[in-house]
């Protein structure tokens, strides 16, 4: 943004830095005083709870947000009060300081931390990468590192694949935007919202009793079919959650669906960004739909794809609340993200905890940078 | 061109407010204070006077009257007016809520104190962060020593050195009180326990086919065999998933069963790790377990059921129209709450009695003591209990404390049922159905063994030990010695 230098004699200049000096003062008695104000618990005696927090918050509100205001404010006076050519210079850093700060001391502060702790955090007279060689040699995590992979190959490539399909399909009927509704809609649903739908599409009841889940119901109503005609000896209810490694591939299901609708929507986008006049060209030299959609349309969509993929991917490294509510990481079910919560939160674990924090952020990486290069190819990235 | 400046200004402005509140809200994990599920005021909050503990004058007259010094100086009023605010796991509407928020009344009447209960979902997480956010609550309920210990080793709690010490050992079941301790050093009073070595089966059932109730593991391994025989279904009702808790319904059958078929100080050193995990004794167990467990048709939809079926649910068959589908099943005093029809009409009418019941307690169905298995080892008991720890040194959250350590602190829980205080003052007239019967088991148990899983560490009694049993149903037991060997490398060095 361009900022016009104005130019001032010295005599504004005096006055502008003790306006200055002045609010920083100003400001500074009104935090500290509110700041009193908020720590007496005696101030808000006899009021009802909710009643004393509400005025708490409001107090917090008008105080830190005029607060700020004046601080800036003082900050922009005083920097205008200097030698124009310094002005300059200086004043993006005074309004871009304070978030980069903020920025730092709520993301890369614990980060720096959460790495520390991870080669720190361990019993006395350990190696430093105690906590790396233990996860590393535990089974269990083997078979979570595995379970992770798993999904990373698994969920990304389907819920692609599935909303390119659909993109490619929907963007010829008339009810298009109907029908995307419908695709689209899991994605408002919440991690955990969708775990407790599936638990219901997945539940299994035994044999002989009301099956309350669809799929359960609906295979033993088919199954009982084919069981007349001689084609299966018995369909059994399925137990989805409970029979390794069919429970993977179920939880994979959720997150499949939960995040196909993303995809379609890039990717319908980017469809309809494809110029009309190459896919009209390749018609007239008798293409067929089939080489359209995959000579013409698919290369000139990469990028989209590239970013849909990598998004997926990233969310499916953070994924914890869906196993979690599920399966609760049982039967070989668990991934990183969730072991790290149980390390954390119910055995205590800080350590080891920490270490999987940085396992999760060193997978990341590698995505975040394809992302990033990406994006810069199409001139929209950083 | 000036307008753009404040444009910019407030643009930079959003963001910082916008990073504030990002950052803000990482810390207020505290459950928000609805008071939707306290009692209300009793309105004469507006005479608050900040009390720094150390003015309370001694009392006229009514000094030592309970015994406790806190306590007295609160019932004649001295901390009117303030506020302490209590945690515990027990879900929000719950029974248990409910319960103990009754039960807190007569203490807020007869002082004055406003205690604020909150009970929170999701809790071991909950008070973990508002412990480590310093926003702990003056109070709070734990189940297991373990977390105990971690907390007190933190510097957390409040030591409980002000309390009488002689009064509470003589008034406590031993067992309950040397488990309040740190270090030699009072940090936990217990208020709340449970019985587990109860089976629970279906009593005119029982009578109209001539099964008498087994003594001897014998006799319940003979009965099993009958029901089977007689073609009256099967005779297990078993299952244990229970959310992010799964599995914790098995380690309390191998704790049961290790308490019957070895000394009790086998039972110490396992939990203590001085034996390892997959010693012969407690594999000796695992074959007790699994000869109810895995033997074929014993467990109501075998394998699967056990596996799949949530804990409130497990019964079910048991009160299935057309008679019981499996006859018998190990759980505490807690499950009539979740007979049947029970479920439902208890979730409505949390304060009901257990007379008006659907499925009432004790005539539907009723309980015998987890048989004997070798006659050596006496009649043990596994029970397991919950104690209150404190955050905050403040005099009127030590007269609560005092006032829990009181019969009078869970007397209307007592009458209401399905509390079992640890307290051996209580009044045996106060107990309602079956708590009468459980109080004499633990009265006659040559060992109280506490719920053992609880007091390992958690990544092996809240970890591999339940994941270890979820794995070792999936197998239908066939891998005992495999899952047994690996909860033993699990343990933390």
């Amino acid at each position: 943004m361009a900022i016009e230098t104005m130019t001032s004699t010295p005599d504004q200049r005096g006055l502008k830095l003790a306006r200055a000096i002045l609010v920083v003062i100003v400001t500074g008695v009104v935090l500290w005083f509110a700041v009193r104000f908020l720590s007496e618990p005696s101030a808000f005696a006899g009021l009802p709870p909710t009643v004393s927090k509400l005025i708490q918050a409001l107090i917090a509100i008008v105080v830190g947000v005029a607060g700020i205001w004046a601080l800036f404010y003082a900050g922009n006076s005083i920097v205008e009060a200097l030698p124009g050519r310094a002005t300059q210079i200086l004043r993006p850093y005074l309004f871009v300081l304070p978030a980069v700060a903020v920025v730092g001391l709520y993301l890369i502060y614990p980060t720096i931390g959460t790495v520390a702790q991870s080669f720190t955090v361990r019993p006395e007279g350990e190696a430093i990468l105690y906590n790396y060689t233990e996860a590393f040699t535990d089974p269990d995590f083997l078979i979570i590192l595995r379970n992770n992979v798993m999904w990373l190959i698994i969920v990304p490539a389907v819920a692609v694949v599935v909303g390119l399909v659909f993109a490619g399909l929907v963007d010829r009927i008339r009810l298009e935007s109907l029908s995307k509704s419908f695709v689209f809609m899991p994605l408002a649903i919440s991690f955990v919202g969708a775990a407790v739908i599936w638990q219901f599409v997945y539940a299994w009841k035994p044999e002989g009793q009301e099956q309350i889940g669809i799929l359960n119901a609906f295979w033993v109503w088919v199954g009982g079919f084919l069981v007349d005609l001689g084609i299966l000896e018995s369909a059994e209810p399925v137990p989805w959650l409970l029979e390794m490694p069919t429970n993977n591939f179920a939880l994979m299901a959720i997150m499949i669906w939960l995040q196909v609708g993303f995809a379609m929507v890039v990717l319908s986008a980017a469809i309809k960004g494809v110029p009309t006049e190459l896919t009209e060209a390749a018609r007239i030299d008798g293409a067929t739909e089939s080489q359209i959609f995959f000579r013409i349309t698919i290369p000139s969509i990469k990028g989209a794809l590239l970013v849909v993929y990598t998004t997926i991917a990233i969310a499916v490294l953070k994924v914890f609340d869906l196993i979690f509510v599920t399966t609760g990481g049982n039967l070989d079910s668990s991934v990183v993200a969730v072991e790290m919560v149980q390390q954390m939160f119910r055995f205590r674990n800080f350590g080891a905890a920490a270490t999987m924090a940085v396992i999760l952020l060193v997978a990341v990486i590698p995505i975040m940078i394809i992302n990033l290069r990406n994006l810069r190819e199409q001139g929209i990235g950083p | 061109m000036k307008n753009r400046t404040w444009l910019a200004l407030l643009l930079v402005l959003g963001m910082v407010v916008a990073a504030c509140g990002d950052g803000g809200s990482t810390d207020t994990t505290e459950p928000a204070d609805d008071g939707g599920t306290t009692a209300p005021d009793d309105g004469d909050g507006g005479t608050t006077t900040p009390d720094d503990g150390g003015t309370t004058t001694p009392d006229d007259g009514a000094a030592g009257e309970t015994g406790y010094e806190h306590l007295d100086q609160a019932l004649a009023g001295d901390f009117d007016g303030t506020t302490v605010e209590v945690w515990a796991q027990w879900l929000p509407e719950s029974v248990e809520a409910t319960n103990f928020d009754a039960a807190l009344q007569p203490f807020r009447d007869a002082t004055g104190i406003d205690v604020n209960f909150q009970p929170t979902p999701d809790y071991e997480t909950a008070l973990q962060v508002a412990v480590d956010g310093g926003n702990a609550p003056d109070m709070a309920q734990i189940a297991q020593p373990g977390k105990m210990h971690q907390y007190a080793d933190a510097g957390s709690l409040v030591a409980l050195d002000f309390m009488n010490a002689d009064k509470l050992s003589a008034e406590m079941t031993g067992a309950f009180f040397d488990l309040g301790h740190h270090n030699d050093t009072l940090y936990g009073v217990y208020y709340k326990t449970d019985v587990k070595s109860i089976v629970w089966y279906p009593v005119q059932a029982f009578a109209d086919n001539g099964y008498e109730v087994p003594t001897t593991w014998d006799e319940l391994i003979a009965l099993s065999d009958q029901i089977i025989a007689d073609g009256n279904g099967n005779p297990w009702c078993i299952s244990i998933e229970s959310q992010e808790a799964d599995g914790w319904v098995a380690t309390d059958w191998m704790e049961d069963i290790l308490l019957r078929t070895a000394p009790p100080e086998i039972y110490e050193q396992w939990y203590n790790h001085e034996i390892p995990f997959n010693h012969p004794e407690v594999l000796e167990a695992a074959d007790y377990m699994s000869d109810v467990w895995f033997t074929e048709d014993y467990a109501y939809g075998g394998n699967t059921y056990i596996n799949a079926t949530w804990i409130g649910e497990t019964q079910d068959p048991m009160f299935a129209e057309g008679g019981p589908q499996c006859w018998m099943q190990k759980q505490a005093a807690w499950i009539p709450g979740f007979w049947g029809a029970n479920r439902d009409f208890v979730a409505d009418n949390p304060e009901a009695p257990q007379t008006e019941w659907p499925n009432v307690p004790g005539e539907d169905a009723d309980y015998f003591y987890f048989p004997v298995i070798e006659e050596e080892f006496g009649t043990p008991a596994l029970g397991a209990a919950d104690m209150f720890v404190m955050f905050n040194d403040r005099p009127e959250v030590r007269a609560l404390m005092e006032w829990l350590a009181t019969p009078e602190g869970a007397q209307i829980w007592i009458e209401a049922g399905g509390f079992l205080s640890p307290l051996t003052t209580v009044p045996q007239e106060w107990y309602v159905y079956p708590n009468v019967g459980l109080s004499e088991i633990i009265a006659n148990a040559t060992t109280l063994g506490f719920d053992a899983s609880d007091l390992m560490p958690a990544e092996v009694g809240a970890g591999t030990f339940w994941s270890g049993m979820i794995d070792w149903v999936a197998a239908n037991g066939e891998n005992t010695e495999e899952i047994f060997q690996e909860i033993e490398d699990s343990w933390p060095s």
